[in-house]
């Protein structure tokens, strides 16, 4: 079955036809070209393919594209303004909370959402957030020392 | 360092590739789409061990969208998948061989081998299709685990190899070891299992092929951490394509840890099909199918026995090891458990005498090779274990054993008795430098404040060394190796002063494209920003060996260092020329060639724009341009070193065991970035921790997969770890210009042993001292269950 | 996946309509259990009914001395629920240890009771807290509800509308997570319920359980002293390559003792 699926990505309305089993990730990758968002698993667990639907993180694996019609998604080619970086964005290249790449976007969305309902996480709180992101680089360290950052600077700016 | 710069050698620069990795503008394999782009589907073998009676293609054919199905017919003219190191067993015997073909020919031997390709006009439709290909198969006796498959009447993985060995080989004078032994004091013993691992770099394996009528030039797009090698292994040993017609380029690439050195199957396939097809072909392991096809890495089952005198000196070491090469030989498999492996054993130590036996064994597992560290936490992990042992047996301090029997910094260069020459190295000073950074003194008020709590705590220290570079490659030839070991840069500074370094050292996290930059922007004294790095791409770098076993900075920015002082040469000769000076007057600093003793000096810049606009040049001596290439071949390995201490605490009643905390305190020689030297500590210690207290590949009896996804197969996550405490000590390294060793493996290996002795040191009240990895909590429980408490 | 044909509804009337009229129609709630399930091709139902639109049966409320959570609530409105906390806190701590946050987001108490996974966490409420499950068509108790391995006493197209948990006057919720897919190895609610105490135990067995031998241990006094002596025994329990049997019945044992403490 081919459906006419659109949403709302990144403030831009977006349309294209996809069968009924094609997932949001596929949509947003192959659809509309935005490979920010990346596949590392089939089992829903690495979260690099985590993109928010209507403000919350969501794994775009595990939802279907048709599921998402009218929603509004945020992927990571969003997040920052133009060239300058948001302020997760800077902490993590500032402390260093990335290396291959592959895991990041998904860290990064996963980050922002904890800080919307949590503003001023403990480190704690920050390593049980990413139960849902695998990295297989930074052994995760200098991830919570970006996360922590940036939350700090979003709670300043 | 350049004074000028902050952005030179040693200093902390942020990483210039992350703006496209953080933007998610980055372009990984997957990302490619060519026009006219295809999809291949696998159909993989769902036994271990088995004869392919029939394949019928027709109803899959028949499929619309379907472009192609292709079995082992289809590559009747090519040939298989090339073993890159051939390791001669005793009396010189050469190691057995088998063919490993592209697709499986007649016979399936690990689940998982490939065995029908399926091509069409989507991956959906690719793998609906691949579902109504039928092969039959009729089942085989498999071998699976290594000492299994070593018994008596144990299933033929390959004819060609009776018992199942690939190779026996030895490393010293077992005579002189075992006259050794008689003499000591005490014989410490241990039998122990490297428990097997799958390395799951977050980005699944991918390529595409693709294919110009026009000019016969075949292109390869693929996640490799080495493009030229997959070249030339593909190009020359399996399709037979001379390198001039072939472009292998691996572009963005999410993380390797060893499993993206290898030439693999699918990347000979999708550049077959997008020829025959003249389409591009594209294809996209998905992550069960990674687990299955990807080579693991480990899987050693050792006996290890050292023997001292009274006072706890090392008076020799005796190893059995039984490897697991899996079903077929990967790319760089049998140099892993002996060159990579039995040369290491002397530790940081010294043990005058040292005999160690390797058998090679295949199974009807997926193949085995290099994983983060390769051979070298193997030897790390049974030297530290079994000294840990000694420790116990002769009820002495493991810290003092270990000093005791460092090398000391005035016995280098120091060879060992397994064939390497250490150049430097200061094992004490890491190892207080560790203790110091772990608050060793404080452990006895840790320890009662964890008993406190009900929860047992443990402290391991290990020592390690290992070796980076390999090298040289005259050397390795001799010992087996069929490529060399060196690696190539080209400095090309542009006519404007900017300047692009083109590196054979591919970066797959590992941040070359900004310190390779710091290192050449500090020797040309120009700006950091004016300086880019290009890997990844056969067409575009002259020639390269790619990233393994921790070289990148020690060979391969070795040979950026010999390209930019060609650079430096040329440029002396001619700014000489437009300050009307003796060559030999005309010294270089700070992006300025200066005549000595005068002020006359002239820029880098202007340097760059007179060789390309040589109006005023000495073109009767020296040809315009300015553009290097340096091959740089390694006199030796480098040797990292260092202390790690790991404190554990566990809850009896579970068996559950948290990292209290980890110290390690490494000698990386120079340290080009500390940022990017902190990360790389970081991951490798988490993939170390992993292994000893997390990851085990487990196959059941019929080589079924049973730790085939996430769900199953513990990857580490950020809750399992407490932030670590990391130093650096540094002795520079003598042979390379940069004094540089190396520092992507010392996590992983440093840490396995340290955490396993922690967790023996907790339950020691329980008479533990030693236990298979990983520790889970159930097996700890068990540990702990079925120990003795002491009275 | 399999190709299939989707459908969203409305309403409960539509979606049992619409399931009704389909080959091998599946209703996909979160979807947290049944997408990676159809991406392996492990399912290949004809047709998915989305319940996402769902609304009469999205939210919670307070019902005298009931939660009632309706079927497409969310774990994570589960967990951050004011009337959950304050109730029944065992609850939302339940809820907010399931899976991880982005399928906190997604899965829902519906998809997950209707699913009936031995190592899930929702059965454990369910039972441990004496709930009854609403259906389109009937009210089902808790203890009644899990007949065996994936396993429900819901009938063919019969659906979840809503869960109604009695608020206990103390409950706890502790869990053995397995460390590579962090579902319950052993999870044990323990609560002080208004029809006395009550001891369920997910992950351990085929099905969550009630563990006699500790309810009656503890009805006379509730601590986790009580049930220090309490043998479990390992017949019938799950074994993996992460957990034997004994290890599971001594877990039960350690999990259970923690939540009563934690009562």
């Amino acid at each position: 079955m081919t459906v006419n699926v659109s949403m709302n990505v990144n403030g831009k309305t977006v349309s294209a036809d996809v069968e009924d089993r094609t997932l949001l990730v596929t949509y947003l990758r192959e659809n509309q070209r935005l490979t920010g968002t990346h596949v590392g698993c089939d089992t829903s667990q690495c979260g690099a393919c985590v993109v928010h639907v209507n403000g919350k993180s969501i794994k775009s694996c595990t939802m279907l594209a048709v599921q998402a019609a009218g929603a509004e998604v945020s992927t990571i080619e969003g997040v920052a303004n133009g060239d300058e970086l948001h302020p997760m964005q800077e902490a993590f290249r500032d402390n260093h909370g990335l290396q291959c790449g592959f895991c990041t976007p998904g860290m990064v969305m996963s980050a922002l959402d904890l800080v919307k309902t949590n503003p001023d996480p403990s480190e704690t709180e920050v390593r049980e957030w990413l139960e849902g992101n695998l990295c297989r680089c930074t052994g995760y360290h200098n991830i919570v020392k970006s996360i922590l950052a940036g939350a700090k600077a979003m709670r300043g700016a | 360092m350049n004074e000028m710069l902050d952005t030179g050698i040693g200093a902390a620069v942020r990483r210039r590739e992350d703006n496209r990795f953080l933007q998610g503008i980055g372009n990984y394999t997957d990302d490619i789409v060519l026009p006219g782009q295809t999809h291949a589907h696998i159909v993989r073998s769902p036994h271990a061990h088995a004869s392919i009676v029939g394949i019928d293609k027709a109803a899959a054919e028949k499929i619309e969208g379907v472009v192609a199905i292709l079995t082992a017919e289809d590559f009747a003219d090519y040939g298989g998948l090339p073993c890159g190191w051939q390791v001669n067993g005793k009396n010189d015997e050469p190691m057995k061989e088998p063919k490993h073909p592209i697709l499986a020919e007649g016979r399936v031997r690990h689940v998982g081998d490939p065995v029908v390709v399926v091509i069409a006009e989507t991956a959906d439709i690719a793998r609906d299709a691949s579902e109504k290909v039928s092969v039959s198969y009729k089942e085989l006796p498999s071998a699976i685990l290594v000492d299994d498959a070593v018994g008596a009447g144990a299933a033929a993985v390959h004819e060609e190899a009776p018992g199942n060995v690939c190779y026996d080989w030895e490393l010293g004078d077992k005579a002189v070891v075992d006259a050794a032994f008689k003499g000591a004091a005490h014989v410490a013993r241990l039998e122990l299992v490297n428990n097997r691992l799958i390395p799951n770099a977050m980005e699944p394996r991918a390529a595409i092929g693709d294919f110009n009528r026009g000019t016969g030039d075949h292109s390869l797009y693929t996640t490799s951490q080495n493009p030229h090698v997959i070249r030339l292994l593909m190009g020359a040993f399996v399709l037979n394509i001379p390198e001039h017609k072939l472009r292998v380029y691996a572009p963005d690439v999410g993380g390797g840890f060893g499993s993206k050195i290898y030439h693999y199957a699918e990347e000979a396939i999708v550049t077959v099909a997008a020829a025959k097809l003249a389409r591009p072909v594209k294809w996209v392991a998905d992550r069960s199918e990674s687990f299955i096809s990807d080579a693991h890495g480990r899987d050693h089952v050792t006996t290890v026995e050292l023997a001292l005198d009274k006072d706890g000196n090392f008076l020799g070491l005796r190893e059995t090891t039984l490897a697991n090469m899996g079903a077929y030989l990967s790319t760089f498999a049998p140099a892993v458990p002996t060159y990579l492996h039995g040369t290491l054993l002397a530790g940081n130590y010294v043990t005058p005498v040292i005999y160690c036996n390797v058998k090679a064994v295949f199974t009807n597992t997926v193949p085995v090779d290099a994983y983060r560290g390769a051979g070298r936490p193997e030897a790390t992990y049974l030297l530290e274990r079994i000294i840990d042992i000694a420790a116990h047996d002769l009820k002495m301090d493991p810290a003092e054993l270990r000093r005791r029997n460092f090398i000391k910094p005035d016995q280098f260069p120091y060879d060992t008795p397994v064939a390497l020459t250490y150049d430097i190295g200061d094992y004490e000073a890491t190892l207080d430098q560790a203790m110091q950074a772990s608050d060793y003194a404080g452990y006895a008020a840790r320890k009662a404040e964890s008993a406190k709590n009900g929860k047992l705590r443990g402290r391991g220290l290990i020592s390690y060394i290992e070796a980076c570079g390999i090298a040289p490659s005259n050397v390795a030839g001799a010992l087996g190796a069929r490529a060399g070991l060196y690696e190539a840069a080209t400095i090309r500074v542009n006519p404007t002063g900017s300047v692009s370094v083109l590196t054979g050292s591919h970066a797959h996290g590992q941040g070359h494209e900004t310190t390779f930059a710091q290192v050449v922007s500090d020797m040309l004294g120009i700006s950091y920003d004016s300086v880019d790095v290009i890997h990844g791409d056969t067409d575009k770098i002259p020639f390269g060996m790619g990233t393994y076993g921790s070289r990148s900075i020690a060979v391969g920015g070795a040979a950026i260092v010999g390209a930019v002082d060609k650079i430096i040469n040329k440029g002396r000769r001619i700014a000489a020329h437009l300050m009307e000076a003796s060559e030999a007057d005309v010294v270089f600093e700070n992006g300025e060639f200066k005549v000595m003793g005068t002020d006359k000096q002239v820029g880098f810049g202007d340097v760059a724009l007179t060789a390309y606009v040589p109006h005023n040049y000495p073109l009767e001596t020296l040809e315009p341009g300015l553009e290097e290439t340096a091959f740089y071949d390694p006199k030796n390995f480098t040797y990292p070193a260092g202390c790690h201490i790991c404190e554990v605490e566990i809850d009896p009643e579970t068996g559950v065991v948290e990292i209290a905390s980890f110290t390690a305190a490494d000698d990386f020689g120079r340290i080009i970035n500390p940022m990017v030297v902190e990360g790389q500590v970081h991951g490798g210690l988490v993939q170390g921790i992993g292994q000893a207290l997390l990851e085990g590949c487990v196959y059941d009896d019929n080589g079924q997969l049973l730790t085939g996804s996430f769900m199953d197969y513990c990857m580490p996550r950020a809750d399992d770890f407490p932030n670590f405490v990391v130093s650096t000590n540094v002795t520079e390294c003598t042979h390379n210009p940069l004094g540089v060793k190396g520092c992507g493996e010392a996590g992983a290996i440093g840490s396995p042993p340290a955490v396993v002795s922690a967790i023996c040191d907790a339950l020691s009240e329980y008479g533990v001292t030693h236990f298979d990895m990983p520790a889970t909590p159930s097996k700890v429980w068990s540990l702990i269950h079925g120990g003795k408490k002491a009275a | 996946m399999y190709a299939f044909k989707y459908t969203q509804v409305g309403s409960v009337d539509d979606a049992v309509k619409a399931a009704g009229s389909a080959d091998d129609a599946k209703y996909v709630a979160g979807g947290m259990t049944l997408l990676p399930t159809m991406k392996q091709r492990l399912a290949s139902p004809s047709d998915l009914i989305d319940l996402g639109g769902v609304s009469q049966i999205k939210g919670i409320r307070k019902d005298g001395n009931n939660i009632v959570i309706g079927a497409m609530t969310t774990h994570a409105e589960v967990a951050s629920s004011p009337d959950v906390r304050s109730a029944i806190p065992a609850l939302a701590s339940l809820a907010d240890g399931i899976g991880d946050p982005q399928v906190r987001n997604r899965g829902t108490i519906g998809g997950s009771v209707a699913n009936a996974d031995p190592a899930a966490d929702y059965p454990a409420a369910v039972v441990g807290l004496g709930a009854t499950v609403h259906t389109n068509k009937r009210t089902i108790g808790g203890d009644q509800f899990f007949t065996d391995m994936f396993e429900t006493a819901l009938e063919e197209g019969e659906l979840i509308t809503a869960i109604s948990f009695p608020i206990p006057s103390k409950a706890a919720y502790t869990k053995f997570p397995n460390p590579a897919s962090r579902y319950a190895i052993v999870g044990v609610m323990v609560a002080q319920a208004a029809d006395g105490v009550r001891v369920a135990v997910t992950g351990a067995g085929p099905k969550v359980f009630r563990q006699g031998d500790m309810e009656a241990a503890l009805k006379s006094n509730f601590t986790a002293d009580a049930i220090k002596g309490v043998k479990v025994s390992a017949d019938g329990l799950n074994a993996d390559i992460h957990a034997g049997a004994d290890y599971r019945a001594h877990l039960v044992g350690v999990m259970a003792g923690r939540a009563v403490s934690a009562c």
